[in-house]
């Protein structure tokens, strides 16, 4: 763990640091070919909706499972004489429960006599025998109010991100991560065949706010580190922005932990007590886009990002001031590497330009932050009138 | 936000004080555990939409209402203890009865039928398709004041020789008596209202020939395809399937029917059941019996028709006047009860279909409960274990904060329960268990903007206070989308799916609460401390672990220098500004 922090720690002052940005096309050929599975998965096999979507009815009975119990159950169903009960589902949940997958029937009529065969099956009162029944127009209603919320919940998120960074690239760089998390999850339940519930809808909705958080994040750093950049010369916006995702690292990493261990808890109750269930549905979805939405941030939005503002014809000036100053540097004998600098005193006073954050360097052991100081004509570190704790580091 | 002020000892106290009136509430309200949902305590619920019956618009919210009381009555009369029936959007009606496991509620709630009277044509014994496994609940009744029981010989279709002068119907069928070409028996019917015969003349309606032979082709199983229209005739089956009619247009709708009860008549020992019709049904009611009397078996009888079937078709011998009528036959207490039941409340103004109905036993309810609850505990393990190895110390900061986020959550749900009857169902747990995750990462974007404050150079106090004013925004915005996605689902959302939502808001907002009303104050408290200011190897803020040689403004810690470390540190936390950390 205290290595992990020391990373954490040499993440933050720029020691250690991987171009994210750079690396841009490996994610996003990565991404590509996930994001192109997950969309064959969706044509090829579609996915598997719930009864709750389609209509139907579901059983369920405790009993004890053994090899015969599926198809003691098709010949339960098949006594009863009802019509169309030859495609019903059966499986067996656990070691101790079976369940019965229908289509709809009538309440008063059918379901007291599916009930009473099941119970007779595995020995219990009709009255032990748990239903669902959904009735077939109620499912297309289910479904219309999921993708009503989820397209008003996108909208809204637009809006509320473009109101939060009041920056056009920011909010479309996250809707792309957005997007990206919301295919992957929808492409994972099809290439596995999870079945597709109300409870998944919750959770593809629960994702959307994850994967939002952890963009902003991020971008609230790459915002920071950005905001004296048009009177630097130090740094590109590029690197500014992938300094801010060496910074954030640990932290989406934390907070990524944090958010999947309470989920990692639900799907073990879901998968492995309960067997099925809404646990079991929403915590799948859950886990997948919350690794997915921590994934997007770092390596599609900030890229994305950082690809689009370097369009802006003032960071194209400003990455031009930075090539030039930087040649102007290597043309001097004094080293890119800056003064090293001693002792912790100094911490915050800056001293000397900042090791450009563009390939791993291993710096002199013991070297400090350093903050980006503004320069004067000389190159020297200019005095800064604001107190310490203002500066914005 | 009092978080602001350099008095963290007083927002605690107010935080204190929030707690204990909350604890105080429960205490007052005598319950000390949340109303749970049907899904953790076993019971069933029912989820009802009402119909357009004429076509498109949307339904009036008055018979909705209405709608829902008559329902309401309806599980009253069950017996069951408990039961809610509520509206829900602008068409839905949800029962939950806990702890019913019978198929009778589905039933008699499924019952959201039209009732409507109509006069019988042909009747036929017919084989039922299904032989349900319970006892036919309503016997083939007679009509008053003849006893003899005759459940309708069977007969064969009367040649119904269509009488001269039927009024024509208003449709393209083709007149009674006129040379038509043979009927298919697939002849498609009108499925819309309007198109037929008024109640007023349907006691003089005659079948046509192709009415006749769609009868004979018709069997039970097919009752369900036909669109029960009111003005058409129609073809009906009793709830037992074992007799199939031939019925009239609705002669009288069965909203003009006030009550009706069962009870064992004074000079009798049979069950009966009485009717009770308002002043123009009684009129209407007297004039068809009159009528029906004089006809022969089985026109002499009127089907009392519910949602397409009929419950009953007792057989008329005199006209009963007074809008009082009484239904006798081989009743037992519970089939005339049933029967009286139907008939009051079967009258709803709307028809309704059973959309959802969800049963869970007991059994399973606390199997879901207690995996609910060890799911919750297995979270909270992994988040405490987690931050406790990454933050050492500061652990104890989050065990803290996630224990008072715990208590004022379980305390809101409980008061929240025994108020506005909100119920804890299973998604609403998982909402509540996700959130855990939600409140543990505003400790993490603090604790880690506390650290960055500190690589930064300033001391561990200032960090405190400036890295709370960064991170205060991000976990803002953080919540605002969590609370964003709560209220749309709570909104949009059908079902149990709005307890995930309910809880997951609530669980948000009392995030923001802890960390501005106690996380905060409490890292204050503790950054003057000398375990946590001092940077104690354990505390979680060690200058090994924040990543930096030496604390800003702490003096290197010699042995015994620990004093001169303490008074050469920053200013106190109340001033947050201008803290230049001193030099070593």
């Amino acid at each position: 763990m205290s290595k992990f922090s020391d990373l954490g720690h040499r993440l933050y002052t720029g020691e250690v640091s991987y171009d994210f940005i750079a690396r841009r096309r490996r994610w996003y050929a990565l991404s590509a070919v996930l994001l192109l599975i997950s969309l064959g998965a969706l044509a090829i096999r579609g996915l598997d909706f719930g009864i709750e979507f389609e209509g139907g009815a579901d059983f369920r009975a405790t009993t004890t499972v053994n090899s015969q119990t599926v198809d003691d159950m098709r010949s339960a169903l098949e006594r009863t004489g009802l019509p169309d009960l030859d495609d019903s589902t059966i499986n067996t949940i656990g070691s101790d429960q079976v369940r019965v997958q229908t289509r709809t029937l009538d309440p008063t009529s059918e379901v007291p006599v599916v009930r009473a065969a099941i119970g007779e099956e595995v020995g219990l009162p009709t009255d032990q025998v748990a239903y669902n029944l959904i009735g077939a127009s109620w499912g297309d209603q289910i479904t219309e109010r999921g993708l009503i919320a989820l397209g008003v919940f996108l909208v809204l998120v637009g809006l509320m991100i473009w109101i939060y960074f009041r920056d056009g690239a920011m909010s479309a760089a996250a809707l792309v991560a957005l997007g990206h998390d919301l295919v992957l999850t929808v492409g994972i339940y099809a290439l596995v065949g999870f079945t597709v519930t109300p409870a998944t809808l919750i959770g593809v909705l629960t994702i959307l706010g994850y994967s939002l958080y952890d963009t902003v994040v991020v971008f609230d750093k790459v915002r920071e580190n950005v905001r004296d950049l048009r009177s630097s010369t130090t740094r590109t916006y590029s690197e500014a922005a992938n300094l801010a995702v060496n910074q954030v690292l640990v932290r989406s990493i934390n907070t990524t932990i944090i958010g999947v261990l309470p989920v990692a808890a639900l799907l073990f109750a879901g998968a492995f007590i309960l067997g099925e269930g809404p646990l079991k549905d929403l915590s799948l979805a859950l886990f997948v886009g919350m690794i997915s939405g921590a994934y997007s941030s770092i390596f599609i939005a900030t890229p994305l990002l950082a690809q689009i503002k370097e369009r802006n014809p003032e960071m194209q000036k400003l990455a031009a001031r930075v090539a030039a100053r930087r040649s102007k540097e290597s043309a001097r004998t004094r080293g890119a590497d800056g003064e090293p600098v001693e002792g912790v005193e100094e911490a915050g006073e800056g001293a000397g330009p900042r090791t450009p954050a563009l390939t791993v360097t291993r710096a002199v052991a013991g070297t400090v932050p350093v903050r980006p100081v503004s320069e004067g004509a000389a190159k020297r570190p200019q005095p800064q009138h604001k107190p310490r704790s203002q500066r914005r580091g | 936000m009092a978080a602001q002020s350099g008095r963290p000892g007083r927002t605690l106290i107010v935080l204190t004080a929030l707690v204990a009136a909350l604890i105080g509430l429960m205490a007052l309200g005598g319950t000390w555990t949340p109303k749970l949902g049907l899904d953790l305590r076993g019971g069933t619920t029912i989820t009802l939409t009402a119909q357009n019956t004429s076509g498109s618009g949307s339904i009036d919210p008055t018979s909705l209402d209405e709608a829902r009381t008559i329902i309401q009555n309806r599980v009253d009369s069950l017996g069951v203890g408990e039961s809610e029936v509520t509206t829900a959007g602008d068409r839905q009606i949800i029962v939950s009865v806990p702890d019913v496991q019978e198929d009778r509620l589905v039933e008699q709630v499924g019952q959201t039928a039209v009732l409507r009277f109509r006069a019988v044509y042909s009747a036929e014994q017919v084989t039922p398709p299904v032989a349900p496994s319970e006892e036919p609940s309503t016997p083939a009744p007679s009509g008053e004041p003849g006893s003899d029981e005759s459940a309708g010989a069977p007969s064969s279709a009367p040649s119904s020789t269509p009488a001269p002068g039927a009024s024509p119907s208003g449709d393209n069928r083709p007149l009674p008596g006129l040379p038509t070409a043979p009927p298919a028996p697939s002849t498609p019917r009108p499925t819309a209202e309007g198109q037929g015969t008024p109640p007023d003349q349907a006691i003089g309606y005659q079948p046509s020939e192709a009415d006749t032979a769609d009868f004979a082709a018709f069997t039970c199983d097919q009752a369900g395809n036909q669109v029960d229209v009111s003005d058409q005739p129609l073809f009906s089956c009793n709830r037992e399937g074992t007799e199939k009619y031939l019925l009239g247009p609705t002669l009288i709708q069965g909203d003009t029917l006030t009550g009706a009860t069962a009870g064992i008549p004074q000079s009798g020992i049979q069950w009966v059941v009485n009717l009770t019709f308002n002043s123009e049904g009684g009129t209407a009611f007297e004039n068809i019996t009159g009528q029906l009397a004089q006809r022969s078996e089985p026109q002499n009888r009127f089907a009392i028709v519910l949602d397409g079937e009929t419950i009953s078709a007792p057989s008329v011998s005199s006209a009963i006047p007074g809008g009082q009528a009484e239904i006798s036959g081989s009743f037992t207490q519970a089939s005339a009860t049933d029967l009286a039941n139907v008939l009051k409340y079967g009258a709803l103004p709307l028809a309704f279909e059973v959309s959802e109905v969800s049963n869970v036993s007991a059994t399973l309810g606390g199997e879901q409960l207690q995996a609910g609850i060890i799911a919750g505990i297995i979270g909270l393990v992994l988040v405490v274990g987690f931050c406790f190895a990454y933050y050492r110390g500061l652990g104890i900061v989050v065990v803290a904060s996630l224990a008072v986020a715990a208590v004022i959550t379980y305390a809101c749900m409980v008061l929240l329960g025994s108020s506005v009857g909100f119920a804890l169902n299973l998604p609403g747990i998982a909402g509540a268990i996700v959130a855990i995750g939600v409140t543990a990462d505003s400790f993490v974007i603090y604790f880690e903007r506390i650290r960055d404050e500190v690589r930064d150079g300033r001391s561990l106090r200032t960090a405190v206070e400036t890295g709370w004013r960064r991170a205060r925004q991000t976990v803002l915005i953080a919540d605002a989308v969590s609370m964003l996605s709560a209220i749309i689902l709570f909104i949009l959302a059908i079902g149990s799916v709005k307890g995930f939502a309910f809880t997951l808001g609530l669980t948000t907002l009392i995030d923001v609460l802890v960390v501005f009303l106690f996380t905060k104050p409490l890292m204050s408290v503790l950054a003057r401390t000398k375990f946590f200011g001092n940077g104690h190897k354990l505390s979680g803020l060690d200058p090994g672990h924040l990543g930096v040689k030496a604390l800003p403004g702490i003096r290197a810690r010699r042995p015994g220098s620990a004093a001169a470390g303490r008074a050469g540190s920053a200013p106190t936390p109340a001033t947050p500004v201008a803290t230049t950390g001193e030099k070593a």
